[in-house]
């Protein structure tokens, strides 16, 4: 075993790989960039080199760097987590040269599944089913290949893209008609009428098979089904697949092997399969994709089932132990979802988002991989991943039910998050029955991402909160001597609004909204509505805050003190300060100005003062002209009121 | 020690002393509603309607959220002026404005105005006596039309009259004391000096307005036509003429701009806790305390339910035992307490006086709760000097440089009321419970003395006095006594802060020493005591 590793990575996964290294008594060493020079996987490192910058090509693709860290560090290998250089061969190739270890697989190992079409022709030399499909020059029986590969089918351009010259038929009787118009296409758009066949899959799955291999022999730790995307992304992974025989499970993970064993892998690896559901899960229905030559994100599903840590498992293989376990030691127990929780504006069709961490905090009971603690920075530089939270319970209907519990008991403040969509989507009757396809999300995307409108109950939490009674109140809290004290909040779910709350005691609140009154109490750390306890909790930093009840309410805090008027006289005329002459005037009626363009130049007391525009706007009225002599407090340029 | 209750909560005299207790608050609390309620509902929809915030919204939007609110005078006015100027027109009170205690003062635009009833005068007065005192910044919420014309001569002149308020703003300023003022309204004529004697000066645009003399006015002087807002609006006074400081867009910004300039007068204390609960229910304060004022029972039942834990060191229990003193903690706080328990004897009085004396050279504030009928009477007490003994005791209470405060628990009778630290020996505090009662004497009393003193003129000259035509001659001056001595009637002028349900005493009495304990505890110099 290593003494000392050196992760190239950053996040949820460095710190997932030096949680292993620790409890292997394996030191580690962290790289950073500059922006994560106080990140969570630096603070849990033994030791930690800067790369600088704070993209990752000026910092964690840096494999020049970040090989010269572990030498000077002295660790004795390099485990690249997933993406960044995980899958680079140079990268792989110049550690083996530096006299260090790759933990992962051969650079030649990776390029021989890196080029997808090679890589299929030779899982087909090596017995791993591809997609039906015919893929020779000649174009001459084209309809007799369609018939031998089953409808429906695919005709794509050979030269294609975009969906240029592709056609999906049915049946044969319109094969010939399709196949005309996909060339005319293909010809129109490539120059290249030339097309192939392959078979459509209808109700795709997406399966996948993890493997582990020693360099020549390799065992399968049985699959996860990734179907639930959206664009291509993974949302929610489970293990193992629903609706999965012991035959298809057999036959896919022998698959794997081969595939592995045919490349010669060495370490934790991936093979993609594509799944043609359309009549259920079928042992001779399922096709090779691509094979991922790292650590996948979605590991800790697998991990759950079969009680393998796969981290330890590359740190042994890589030091060149054997494989820890042979086929016949690994079984499956019970079922395990992973949802992934990002920063990500959801209605605005989930653009990655940014912020500060002001509240993280995650449900009991479940695995929590993160890279982030509460107070951090979600930064634009980098995938906006909070937390995986992976459930495992003894079978499917328990771990869903577990998976909805831990998401809606998840509370992030400071930036918006996909767990309202991810909630909704557990509780989905269709991934509930198990029915579950890459064309899932997209059909369901209205219902999954709709957003809830907050009730009156939670708008009277937000009411407490925005005042910062949540947090603390003040000694002697609501004693008066006979009438209450009644104050405003002012906050916004979408719109401003203000309640009424009267301190009835330091736990006790009424809260009067426009529309109901609610009488509001925290008692033992549950808070109270109209006596009744709640789940809901609450965060408010003073601008900011959130009612977590099933779902994140965020609302902003409305500053008081934050008004026009503190700037100035704010009527919008600019004065003469003091008596004086007009020397120029820069602007005419109708200008646009910026805040701090120059207006006019009045001469006074032998001193030249600039007058400069307070605020962005219009110029409404000049009422001054150069040469002028003023009095104090002339009034020489009007700006057009914005309202 | 701690204290042992012998009273059975929800025994029948428990019952009935709670049911006639909480009579007699519901006749507060409703003086105490209507008054909150100020110039009711026409004014107040008025005074919405031009976008203000009613008075109370804005001195609770002034204090930090959840704070407590101290209010001075809540029921001041009270049956005064016809009933015009509920709460004597102007709100007072000491809350939290960014954790620092301050005493508010706001007046009420929907009482005529805002205008300052010879009451109205007394109130903001005392206020500014209670923040001289306990050094608590203070902050102004103007908007007022000045003097109440009409009562110009109960108003103007005198020495505590309209223009002390500006003398105490001056003499606070000099000691430090943080004079913020908020034109949320009119600042008319005298009013003009609020904003303009204050240490920092907020305006609410195009609404508050501060001029010596208004528009009529200046047209009648002078002829010159002129709009408020260009005679002595915000604009003008923030921009041209200085008299403001901060312009603010409306009240609510003008509150978080007064907030703000608390948060920056620097000092302050730090935060009080609340300390360790009694043992026993402060609520059962209602049942212990017996419906009539005639009915003795034991002082120590209330101070079991006002002090920390219960726990009481009672100084000197043996001696002069109808004045029971000791030490304690309220709310953590630690206090002597002073407290009757009967009437007041030769050795209670020293025993008294020794008291003070020790809390005076401790530093440590005093809390007198009064239920006293006075001095004890008769021959032997007057030969053997109860005046020379009780003169020791209203020696000490006068000259104590300690804080004191004062909880006037049942009755506030004659010397008794001098003895126990009564309004004129300017307590920082004097509180009252509903069913207290004070007068020189008891009406009965009283009416017997007038009474004893007729027989004697009818007797004289030979004549006969029936018992009916006595009794006759008897209930108007026990109408009248009862009448004046009421609660209401005393608050109403003044001769107290403000009445408190028992159930709250506890809390009213550490937020005043609270405030008490802002200002530092000079060293004492007694009078000379006649030995």
């Amino acid at each position: 075993m290593f003494t000392k590793i050196l992760i190239a990575n950053r996040g949820e996964i460095a710190c997932r790989i030096i949680d292993t290294c620790r409890r292997l008594g394996v030191g580690t060493v962290a790289v950073h960039s500059n922006v994560d020079a106080n990140a969570r996987h630096v603070e849990m490192a033994d030791e930690a080199i800067s790369l600088g910058g704070a993209t990752p090509a000026e910092s964690y693709l840096r494999g020049d760097a970040i090989i010269a860290a572990a030498k000077a560090t002295g660790a004795q290998a390099i485990h690249p987590g997933y993406g960044f250089l995980s899958e680079n061969p140079d990268f792989v190739e110049a550690v083996d040269a530096a006299g260090l270890t790759f933990i992962g697989p051969s650079a030649h190992a990776i390029r021989a599944m890196g080029l997808k079409d090679a890589a299929k022709a030779l899982m087909v030399k090596a017995g791993v089913p591809v997609v039906p499909g015919y893929h020779e020059a000649g174009q001459d029986n084209l309809a007799a290949e369609a018939d031998k590969i089953g409808y429906p089918v695919l005709i794509k351009a050979v030269a294609g893209g975009g969906g240029k010259g592709m056609r999906r038929v049915n049946a044969a009787k319109d094969f010939a008609q399709e196949l005309e118009a996909a060339q005319t296409e293909a010809q129109k758009a490539f120059g290249n009428a030339a097309v192939l066949i392959e078979k459509y899959v209808s109700t795709p799955r997406h399966i996948e098979v993890q493997v582990f291999g020693d360099g020549t022999k390799a065992v399968h730790l049985f699959e996860r089904d990734c179907s639930l995307q959206r664009r291509h992304q993974k949302v929610i992974e489970e293990a193992p697949a629903p609706g999965m025989t012991p035959e298809m499970r057999d036959a896919m993970g022998q698959a794997a092997v081969r595939a592995a064993e045919a490349v010669g892998y060495a370490g934790a690896g991936t093979v993609e399969f594509i799944v043609d559901a359309s009549e259920g899960l079928q042992a001779d229905r399922f096709y090779f994709m691509e094979m991922n030559t790292r650590l996948q994100v979605e590991h800790p599903v697998t991990e759950a089932i079969t009680g393998v840590d796969l981290v330890e498992w590359q740190l042994r293989v890589a030091s060149g132990q054997g494989l820890p376990a042979q086929q016949e030691d690994l079984s499956i127990t019970g079922h395990s979802f992973e949802a992934r929780i990002y920063a990500e504006d959801v209605p605005a069709g989930f653009l990655p988002a940014i912020g500060t961490l002001h509240q993280l905090q995650f449900a009991d009971g479940a695995r929590i991989d993160t890279g982030v603690r509460e107070g951090d920075e979600i930064s634009p530089h980098y995938d906006p991943m909070i937390a995986k939270l992976t459930v495992h319970g003894p079978d499917r209907a328990t771990a869903l039910a577990q998976l909805t519990r831990a998401l809606k008991a998840t509370r992030i403040g400071g930036t918006v998050t996909n767990i309202g969509f991810l909630a909704a989507l557990s509780e989905h009757s269709g991934f509930a029955a198990g029915d579950v396809d890459t064309g899932l999300i997209e059909r369901d995307l209205e219902v999954l991402t709709k957003s809830t409108e907050p009730c009156t109950k939670t708008r009277a939490l937000a009411a407490v909160a925005a005042l910062g009674l949540h947090r603390s109140v003040p000694a002697f809290a609501g004693v008066s001597l006979w009438g209450g004290v009644e104050q405003t909040a002012r906050f916004a779910f979408d719109e401003d609004e203000t309640a009424r709350v009267e301190t009835l005691s330091p736990t006790q609140f009424r809260v009067t909204l426009p529309d109901a009154t609610h009488d509001i109490s925290h008692t033992n750390g549950a808070w109270r509505v109209d006596s009744a306890k709640t789940a809901a909790s609450v965060w408010c930093n003073g601008t900011q805050g959130a009612v977590f009840w099933g779902e994140t309410y965020p609302f902003t805090v409305v500053d008081p003190l934050d008004r026009a008027a503190v700037q100035g006289a704010g009527d919008g005329v600019t004065r003469a300060p003091m008596p004086g002459l007009v020397r120029v005037v820069d602007v005419a009626a109708g200008a646009e100005v910026k805040a701090g363009d120059r207006l006019l130049v009045l001469e006074a007391m032998k001193m030249e003062h600039a007058l400069r525009a307070e605020a962005d706007g219009t110029v409404a009225e000049v009422m001054t002209s150069a040469g002028d002599q003023v009095t104090a407090g002339a009034a020489l340029v009007r700006m057009e009121a914005d309202d | 020690m701690k204290l042992t209750s012998n009273i059975a909560a929800g025994s029948e005299a428990f019952r009935a002393n709670e049911a006639a207790n909480l009579d007699a608050l519901r006749v507060v609390r409703e003086a105490a509603e209507h008054a909150a309620l100020g110039g009711g509902e026409g004014p107040r929809e008025r005074h919405e309607s031009r976008g203000k915030m009613l008075p109370r919204d804005r001195v609770a939007n002034l204090l930090d959220p959840g704070s407590p609110f101290l209010e001075v005078g809540a029921t001041a006015a009270h049956g005064l002026y016809d009933g015009a100027a509920p709460c004597a027109g102007v709100i007072a009170g000491i809350g939290l404005v960014q954790g620092r205690q301050v005493m508010v003062v706001c007046n009420d635009a929907t009482v005529k105005g805002g205008t300052y009833y010879p009451m109205t005068v007394k109130k903001h007065l005392r206020a500014q006596e209670i923040a001289e005192e306990n050094h608590l910044p203070c902050v102004y919420l103007v908007d007022s039309g000045g003097a109440n014309l009409p009562n110009q001569d109960e108003v103007f002149p005198d020495r505590d009259h309209f223009g002390r308020i500006f003398y105490n703003q001056a003499r606070m300023s000099a000691k430090g004391i943080a004079q913020i003022a908020v034109v949320m309204g009119s600042c008319t004529a005298g009013g003009a000096y609020v904003p303009a004697m204050s240490d920092v000066t907020i305006i609410v645009k195009e609404q508050g307005t501060i001029f010596l003399a208004g528009p009529p006015l200046v047209k009648a002087a002078t002829g010159e036509v002129v709009t408020a807002e260009d005679l002595g609006g915000g604009d003008v006074h923030t921009r041209l003429s200085g008299v403001a400081d901060y312009l603010a867009e409306d009240d609510a910004h003008a509150l978080a701009l007064a907030r703000q300039a608390v948060g920056n007068i620097g000092g302050g204390v730090g935060s009080a806790t609340q300390g360790e609960a009694p043992a026993y229910d402060p609520s059962e304060l209602l049942g212990v305390v017996p419906a009539s004022l005639t009915t003795p029972y034991d002082i120590r039942e209330v101070i079991a339910r006002i002090v920390d834990g219960s726990r009481f060191d009672e100084f000197k229990k043996r001696f002069g035992e109808t004045l029971v003193t000791g030490f304690a903690d309220i709310c953590g706080m630690q206090v002597g307490i002073i407290a009757n328990n009967g009437v007041l004897f030769s050795e209670a009085a020293q025993k008294g006086a020794h008291f003070v004396e020790l809390c005076s050279q401790r530093r440590i504030p005093l809390v007198f709760l009064q239920n006293i009928t006075g001095f004890m009477v008769g021959r032997q007490y007057e030969n053997e000097g109860i005046a020379r003994h009780g003169a020791k005791l209203v020696t000490a209470v006068a000259t104590t440089s300690v804080p004191k405060i004062t909880m006037v628990i049942g009755g506030s009778f004659g010397a008794g009321n001098y003895g126990m630290a009564g309004r004129a020996y300017q307590p920082r505090f004097m509180w009252s419970w509903p069913n207290s009662r004070i007068s020189v004497m008891g009406g009965p009393q009283a009416a017997g003395v007038l009474a004893t003193v007729k027989r004697d003129g009818i007797e004289r000259k030979g004549g006969t006095w029936s018992a009916e035509e006595e009794a006759a001659f008897k209930q108007p001056t026990i109408d009248m006594f009862e009448e004046q001595s009421h609660p209401l009637y005393a608050s109403a002028r003044l001769w107290d802060d403000g009445i408190v349900d028992p159930r709250k005493a506890r809390e009213v009495l550490a937020l005043s020493l609270r405030a008490a304990l802002n200002a530092p505890i000079e060293e004492t110099r007694f009078g000379v005591f006649r030995m």
